[in-house]
């Protein structure tokens, strides 16, 4: 038995160095406290690698299939015998997994932000923060019960919230921050629920006992049903509206496209690589349940994740922030990977779309965040956000340059590089199950490819702008950590993901379906092609385009007006209809009431006060009077 | 009519004209000496009872303490020449009304009642019998009060010079005169 | 020394001594005449007590001792009193009654 003790550093020392940079940073000079914050996280990162190791290679299989272990616990809320919170790390495939994206990429962006958020004000608090987000989501991934992974994804929605309002004197982070917090809250109301639902079913929080195929909510499905599901399947679809949340999935997508107000490097830890991959763990991490007790649910997950993917797909190729683009991006991957996981089945081979979900997140995490890393660099050196400011760039930031290349390939699924691996086994799972989901994924890739090259070529070719000063590549801070990230884009693909990370913890043997694989190549292709023609040289195309499908591209360029719709309705319908009558009722019926009382009890008191005048001997008078009637009545009159 | 109903009627009539006098009188010295008085014809009734003991304390504390007392602190607040303006007529005429009918009340319930005669012999009250009940813990002993009074005179006495003493802690505000 | 005296007569006496004091309360308006008021009342309770003692229970000390006491208090509340007064004359630089009314509402 390998002992996994110290896997709880992983989790008390980003905690220490929040507190530490949180309370005491602005007496730290701001290098410091940024060195400060790298060293703690290499050293989470180089504990999470040893615990990869450890587990992956050297600790015990049962069966052949990995175990999930219980590295830590303590029981924190004890509710009845039965039902209690705990707190604890619970190391199983894909929580080692995630341990491994959220420190290598928190590292990198960590290093990344030395040099990026250099001379800002505010150095410290950013980096406090980063280790609080960081803390969070690592409580979040190897949380032993699902309470334990509310608590954190809370925790992880607040780190976001302080993120993304980092710049708090702009107006428009403010609002954005306020848009992410609200929407994903909203939604974790109805992971609450869930929760509720589902532990009111099954008596325990326990991810283990929950996911474990003789646990209570695999074998006593069935039970009351209402619209036709059970109770289970609702509470399975609860649940996933919080990872619909916080994974940006339509409809509560509309906060990630705002987040981007947030500094870059945070888009590239929290809205691109680890945070809004929370949902799709979520479902991972739930997946014995939606697999074989609710189908229902997670047809659910599939056609939610299909079409966000299509929708932000669509919209990311009318945007001009080069931000916004990379922001639907993301929630297109995670369309997919959601989709992966709605057609996966469970255990060995039907388990493809699963292994390949998680695929997809790892390699997903390290090309998007290379390339969000990779439009900071731009950013940077060009102080703009939008790709119509800039052309011919690729002269002046070669590294950026060469490693944005190798991103868009990878997210194009250009073999060898990783993202082809991921994304051919996505494909491969979604044929199998689903015809009209394979559809819409494939185009989907090929959409992936143009909006991506389209984004390249208007960067990095095109016709040179008139910039304020020659932009210049970043310093070395922030283009190692582009070239680590590059590499890691590049090789992932070759991880043997079927053999190590699977629905059921053991291995399969997967291959590479030429059916597949040889048409999604070539409509990336085809998409990257299309691209080139239009935005490599500056041409009449994508404008004529536009006219001759203006009203589709008005709708794309405007987000399908979504953003429109939900103001409409909270603002005209919820606020109009039932926020003013409530807050009428309140204003002139409660507080009216309260008035009154307060009124009559001034008006009376006022009268009453004059009694109290301060003359003694008219308080004499009175007491004596008052005795003497007193006497008479009880001598005389009281016989 | 034997002597003692005359001395009986001379003392009270003595207290009741002046103590009449000390609440209507409008120069404040005399209302003093009106009260010394009503307390000096108080103590002869109280020889007339047969407490000597009794009435040489009032004629000490009373007569020579508490008057004494008052007729300085009347020195130090008030011009001796000064006269008291007539108390207003309603106010008088209410007072007056409510004291008749409180002394009407009483005097008509003290007629009521017939007081039981006792026959029990009277005991003699000397000094020693005073002050061995005062400090005797047995049945008739009184040491407790005694104690209490004591208490309760030292802490009179520390209370009137904390008050009295000049300086105190607010001075902050103006007098306010109205 | 009492024969031919009834208990009544020193009873009526102390109750027009004590209404005496009771009008002086309510009508004088200089503190000190007020509390020459309260020492009329007090000494129309010792009567009392000392009348009851000698007519009623001759044998017994109770209404002595009680008279004793309470010219004990009577005494020290005189001094406290005094002292108040003296203390209200040095801010309000007058001592009537009616003016020293600023605990009112």
């Amino acid at each position: 038995m390998v002992n996994f003790g110290y896997t709880i550093w992983i989790l008390i020392l980003p905690f220490l160095m929040f507190l530490l940079l949180g309370l005491a940073g602005h007496k730290l000079k701001p290098k410091l406290s940024g060195l400060l914050g790298t060293i703690g996280l290499g050293i989470i990162t180089a504990l999470s690698y040893v615990t990869a190791y450890k587990y992956f290679f050297t600790s015990e299989k049962v069966d052949e299939a990995f175990q999930k272990l219980t590295a830590f616990n303590s029981v924190w809320l004890q509710l009845t015998e039965n039902l209690h919170i705990d707190i604890g790390i619970l190391l199983d495939p894909i929580s080692v997994m995630m341990l491994i994206v959220v420190t290598t990429v928190s590292f990198m962006v960590h290093i990344y932000s030395i040099g990026y958020m250099h001379g800002e004000k505010g150095f410290e608090r950013f980096f406090a923060f980063l280790s609080l987000f960081t803390f969070s989501m690592l409580g979040l991934v190897v949380a032993t019960n699902i309470f334990q992974m509310y608590i954190f994804w809370e925790l992880v929605g607040v780190s976001s919230y302080l993120l993304i309002g980092f710049y708090y004197t702009k107006p428009s982070a403010v609002r954005a921050s306020k848009k992410a917090f609200i929407v994903t809250r909203f939604a974790d109301m109805g992971f609450l629920i869930g929760i509720l639902i589902l532990s009111f079913n099954t008596k325990t929080f326990d991810f283990i006992t929950l996911t474990s195929l003789s646990g209570p909510a695999i074998t006593q499905t069935g039970g009351a049903a209402f619209m036709g599901l059970s109770v289970l399947t609702w509470s399975m679809i609860f649940v996933y509206m919080g990872g619909v949340g916080k994974s940006a999935m339509f409809p509560f997508h509309i906060w990630l496209p705002d987040a981007m107000e947030g500094p870059t490097p945070v888009s590239a830890l929290i809205h691109a690589a680890t945070m809004v991959v929370a949902g799709v763990y979520l479902v991972a991490r739930m997946f014995p349940i939606y697999s074989i007790a609710a189908p229902d649910a997670l047809e659910v997950v599939a056609y939610v994740g299909a079409f966000s993917s299509l929708l932000a797909a669509v919209i990311a190729c009318t945007q001009t922030d080069i931000k916004r683009v990379l922001a639907y991006s993301t929630m297109s991957q995670i369309g997919y990977m959601m989709l992966a996981l709605g057609v996966s089945g469970y255990g060995g081979h039907d388990g493809l779309g699963y292994m390949a979900s998680m695929f997809h997140l790892f390699t997903h995490a390290m090309f998007k965040a290379l390339l969000f890393l990779g439009a900071g660099a731009i950013i940077h050196a060009v102080h703009s956000n939008y790709m119509t400011e800039m052309g011919g760039l690729r002269k002046y930031l070669p590294i950026t340059h060469a490693t944005f290349l190798i991103a868009c390939l990878t997210i194009a699924g250009v073999p060898p590089l990783s993202g082809f691996f991921s994304k051919d086994e996505i494909l491969t799972a979604a044929l199998h199950h689903n015809k009209l989901l394979f559809a819409v994924e494939y185009a989907v890739a090929g959409l992936t490819a143009f909006y991506m090259f389209r984004l390249y070529f208007s960067i990095f070719w095109g016709k040179e702008r008139h910039y304020h000063h020659t932009p210049h590549e970043a310093p070395l801070t922030m283009t190692v950590p582009l070239m680590i990230l590059a590499v890691g884009s590049v090789f992932s693909g070759f991880i043997p993901f079927s053999k190590l990370v699977t629905s059921d913890s053991r291995p399969f043997e997967s291959h590479i379906e030429m059916a597949v694989a040889i048409p999604s190549v070539l409509i990336g292709l085809v998409g990257i092609f299309v691209a080139y023609i239009m935005y490599s040289k500056e041409t009449a195309i994508p404008d004529k385009l536009a006219t001759t499908f203006k009203y589709s591209y008005k709708w794309a360029y405007n987000k399908f007006y979504i953003d429109e719709v939900y103001l409409f309705v909270t603002k005209n319908i919820i606020f109009r209809y039932i926020s003013t009558p409530i807050a009428w009722f309140d204003r002139h019926i409660v507080d009216g009431t309260m008035n009154l009382i307060a009124l009559v009890t001034q008006l009376v008191s006022f009268r009453i006060r004059g009694f109290q005048s301060g003359q003694l001997q008219k308080y004499g008078y009175v007491f004596v009077t008052g005795a003497i009637a007193l006497a008479i009545i009880f001598v005389y009159l009281w016989k | 009519m034997t002597s003692n109903q005359l001395m009986f009627i001379l003392f009270s009539a003595m207290i009741v004209v002046f103590s009449i006098l000390t609440v209507t009188t409008r120069r404040i010295l005399r209302a003093a000496a009106f009260l010394l008085m009503v307390l000096l014809s108080t103590s002869g009734l109280y020889f007339m009872l047969n407490y000597q003991f009794m009435a040489a304390v009032q004629l000490t504390l009373y007569a020579g303490g508490i008057v004494v007392l008052i007729i300085f602190s009347i020195l130090l607040t008030s011009h001796i020449s000064q006269k008291f303006e007539p108390v207003e007529l309603k106010k008088s005429i209410f007072s007056a009304l409510a004291a008749v009918a409180g002394a009407i009340l009483c005097i008509l319930t003290i007629l009521d009642y017939s007081f039981s005669a006792t026959t029990v012999a009277a005991q003699e009250v000397n000094m020693k019998l005073i002050g061995k009940s005062l400090l005797s813990v047995d049945y008739d002993g009184y040491v407790l009060p005694f104690e209490v009074i004591s208490i309760l005179l030292l802490a009179a006495m520390i209370a009137a010079i904390v008050v009295a003493k000049k300086g105190g802690p607010a001075k902050t505000k103006t007098p306010t005169l109205n | 020394m009492i024969t031919g005296i009834p208990i009544h007569y020193f009873l009526i006496l102390a109750t027009l001594m004590f209404f005496a004091g009771v009008y002086g309360f309510l009508t004088r308006r200089n503190l000190i005449t007020v509390l020459m008021s309260v020492e009329l009342i007090l000494n129309a309770v010792n009567i009392n007590f000392m009348a009851f003692n000698r007519y009623l229970y001759p044998h017994k000390m109770e209404g002595m001792f009680f008279s004793l006491f309470v010219i004990a208090v009577a005494a020290s509340e005189a001094a406290v009193a005094i002292a108040i007064i003296i203390n209200i004359y040095r801010r309000f630089s007058t001592i009537n009654v009616e003016d020293a009314h600023e605990m009112k509402y």
